[in-house]
């Protein structure tokens, strides 16, 4: 069967790679931190800071606590002489999806894209609360475990899932990590006590320090850089409403309407790399994406392994595209999440040529 | 359509602007949220444009720092505002070049055919925070900028003086004639009715060379931007302004082969947009620029980074009068951000003000016949530019 993109240009992810992810970095600047995952990704295709058409990158000021914090990162880049370079501040995953659109317009062939987020050196818990309403929500601190629980809540009282298959979406994404050295997570790991009720710590992701980077590429010259490239035939995002009370928070319209754009339900895919960092959030994707019992979900552990915020959903597109390049996946999905209970989505599609 | 896989065989599609909706800017909107801030401009943009939420297939924000307003991340918060609930929406932020960013990834979407008709915008609600604070945040082993952006730039305009002997009259010129021209945009924020050259000369000195008159305001305010594709210009009840070129380029903060007074970046940049544009004279080509001055020295220095002036003449220009309202080459004729500093929303006013200009919808200000215009925007330690050229012609007609 033939590769359909829906798009003037074919795309791929033609290298890919990330730090370890761990629970504290203070030993390392952020430009520390990204430095070798850039140098890995380059190497990977031969490719110099100089030769890439453009260069994009998902972080957070927040998280660094600083103003403009990326403008050191791209000091690390290397942006001389100068680049064509923007920068989102949002999860890579939409630095993936701007570098995506570049290229389609055919001022660029290959792109640089990276991410990353030290969640280390604050209370992630409370610095995400100053992404909600300033005026309404955000005074009360309502923490991102505590949102996320509200909605786990949903899904057992609707009958959707209950704590024990909770627990086993946790077991089954570590016991996946155990294989991925990456991972923060791995192995067996205690489901321990509750962090907001229904959620206990195993339903939660580790807290932590992380970075990667993608290099895309267009036709023939992803071709020339990569045996296999998983060509990018779809990819979508969508944004729902920011009130909680405003959304069924038992599904998630955003993910689904993302999907049909990018094409996911043309043709069954056998892998699926979900950027869920709360257990209760796969079965809710899981329904949206209409995922069965076939899919391998998470072959890398997933957000619940390793959740280096700003980076975790660039990860996904990353591990679906390696395992394309592995010659594990024909057609995958990866997803990305941005707000409190799933409130923005992405949805790439992946797929890899027929031998 | 052609072979995919080279960059020769894609053919962009032509963008255009058919709606530009602004706020009145002003030092504090007490009167209004975020939300209902950055609406007001949208549905402004809309008008202009005569269409509806129900027209735009994605919208694309940006502003500065989020400490700015103490907001992490406020599209999320912002996407019932700007009718973005299930669309795509995506978050641009690259300091003070945002806002001519934003409209720029804006514009890649219609001209990768990816979306149809797109609403972009930009803001800053400066009364919210303390911008000053918000970029003052101490980190360890990381440079801060120095006390504020005027104590970085300034030791720059010191360097374009001492290098190209302009006299240090030319800044108060700048800034005599941008207070001026902010008196003819009714959404200027400034409207100094009173001002003359002696009362600007005779300002306190911030940052030596830099006067009190020859800086920025803090603003609140928003601009958006409705851009779409040939069909959707085509059904556009007033003049479009069509983009010929569009490009960004960054270069590190620091490092010992920076020029800090003409950085590459920022000549690599209009290069790119005058080679989309097929401009090969740029000061005979372009008709008004609408040019990032938040510290009035900055005319002089970006005529010549923008190549609209050799390497030390752009001062020449400033005091014989070609960069005023009624000169060879209008400088600024909104006012500038010299008269408006929304951060976030300034670089997409210049964006927004270069087409207003071609559409021939500038007012007051207008500048007559206008046919081509620039809008530039930069940030960060001057290391981000975006720029773009549109036209009153489509491009290729």
């Amino acid at each position: 069967m033939p590769r359909q993109s829906r798009h003037a240009r074919d795309v791929a992810v033609v290298a890919f790679a990330q730090s370890d992810h761990l629970r504290r970095s203070d030993e390392l600047s952020e430009v520390e931190m990204v430095m070798p995952v850039l140098h890995q990704v380059l190497a990977a295709t031969g490719l110099k800071t100089g030769e890439i058409g453009f260069t994009c990158s998902g972080s957070s000021d927040y998280l660094a606590g600083r103003a403009f914090s990326f403008t050191m990162t791209l000091d690390g880049v290397g942006a001389w002489p100068p680049i064509s370079e923007s920068h989102v501040e949002m999860d890579g995953a939409w630095a993936l999806y701007e570098a995506w659109v570049k290229i389609q317009t055919g001022e660029a062939d290959t792109a640089l894209v990276y991410a990353y987020g030290k969640s280390s050196p604050g209370s992630v818990r409370d610095v995400l609360t100053r992404q909600l309403d300033p005026y309404y929500l955000a005074p009360l601190w309502p923490d991102s475990v505590a949102l996320a629980a509200l909605q786990a809540r949903a899904l057992i009282d609707a009958g959707e899932t209950d704590e024990p298959a909770l627990a086993a979406i946790g077991a089954r994404s570590r016991a996946a990590a155990a294989g991925n050295p990456h991972a923060q997570l791995r192995g067996a790991v205690p489901q321990g006590g509750y962090q907001v009720a229904p959620l206990r710590t195993g339903d939660c992701p580790p807290i932590g320090d992380g970075a990667a980077a993608v290099i895309l590429a267009a036709g023939d010259t992803a071709r020339r850089l990569c045996e296999r490239p998983a060509w990018i035939t779809g990819i979508d995002h969508r944004i729902e409403a920011h009130g909680l009370g405003l959304r069924d928070l038992t599904d998630s319209p955003s993910t689904r309407t993302a999907a049909e754009h990018a094409g996911l339900f043309d043709a069954p895919v056998d892998t699926a790399e979900l950027h869920a960092p709360f257990s209760s959030q796969e079965v809710v994707l899981r329904k949206a994406l209409g995922l069965g019992e076939d899919v391998t979900v998470n072959p890398s552990g997933g957000a619940l392994a390793a959740n280096p915020v700003m980076a975790a959903g660039l990860i996904r597109i990353g591990e679906a595209a390696a395992r394309i390049q592995r010659r594990e996946s024909d057609r995958a999905v990866a997803h990305a999440t941005s707000g409190p209970c799933l409130q923005q989505n992405l949805v790439a599609v992946l797929e890899g040529d027929r031998a | 359509m052609s072979t995919p896989g080279t960059v020769e065989s894609v053919h962009k599609e032509p963008v255009a602007v058919i709606g530009v909706g602004q706020t009145k800017h002003v030092a504090a909107r007490h009167d209004v949220s975020l939300a209902g801030l950055v609406r007001e401009a949208a549905v402004r943009a809309l008008a202009d444009a005569e269409l509806t939420w129900a027209d735009i297939d994605a919208v694309v924000i940006g502003k500065a720092p989020d400490f700015f307003e103490g907001v992490m991340m406020p599209e999320l918060y912002l996407a019932d505002a700007l009718g973005a609930v299930g669309k795509p929406m995506l978050r641009v932020h690259t300091a003070g070049s945002v806002g001519g960013s934003t409209a720029l990834v804006a514009a890649n979407l219609v001209a990768a055919r990816v979306h149809r008709t797109v609403l972009t915008l930009a803001f800053e609600k400066q009364s919210e925070s303390n911008a000053m604070w918000g970029l003052s945040l101490p980190v360890p082993f990381q440079q801060p900028l120095l006390a504020g952006a005027g104590g970085f730039f300034a030791p720059h305009v010191r360097a374009y003086m001492r290098r190209t002997g302009a006299p240090d009259t030319v800044g108060s010129l700048v800034a005599y004639k941008d207070r001026r021209n902010a008196l003819k945009n009714p959404y200027a924020h400034l409207h100094e009715h009173d001002i003359t050259l002696e009362k600007v000369q005779a300002s306190p000195m911030l940052w030596d060379p830099i006067r009190y008159s020859e800086t920025c305001p803090s603003s609140d305010g928003a601009c958006a931007m409705v851009l779409t594709d040939r069909a959707g210009a085509a059904r556009s009840p007033r003049p479009p302004a069509w983009v010929h070129g569009g490009a960004m380029r960054s270069e590190p903060t620091l490092f010992a082969g920076k020029d800090f007074v003409s950085p590459q970046a920022g000549k690599d940049c209009a290069a790119d947009v005058y080679r989309q544009a097929g401009i090969t004279d740029p000061r005979r080509e372009i008709d008004a620029v609408e040019m990032y001055v938040p510290f009035s020295w900055y005319e002089p220095m970006w005529l010549e980074n923008l190549g609209f002036a050799q390497e030390g003449e752009g001062w020449k220009l400033t005091e014989a009068g070609v960069t005023e309202l009624d000169g060879d080459l209008p400088v600024n004729p909104s006012g500038g951000v010299l008269s408006t500093n929304p951060i976030g929303a300034s670089g997409m006013i210049r964006f927004a003000e270069a087409a207003l200009q071609v559409r021939g919808l500038a007012g007051e200000h207008q500048v007559p016949d206008a046919r081509r215009a620039m809008g530039h925007a930069y940030g960060g330690g001057a290391q981000f530019f975006a720029m773009w050229l549109v036209g009153a012609e489509q491009p290729g007609t």
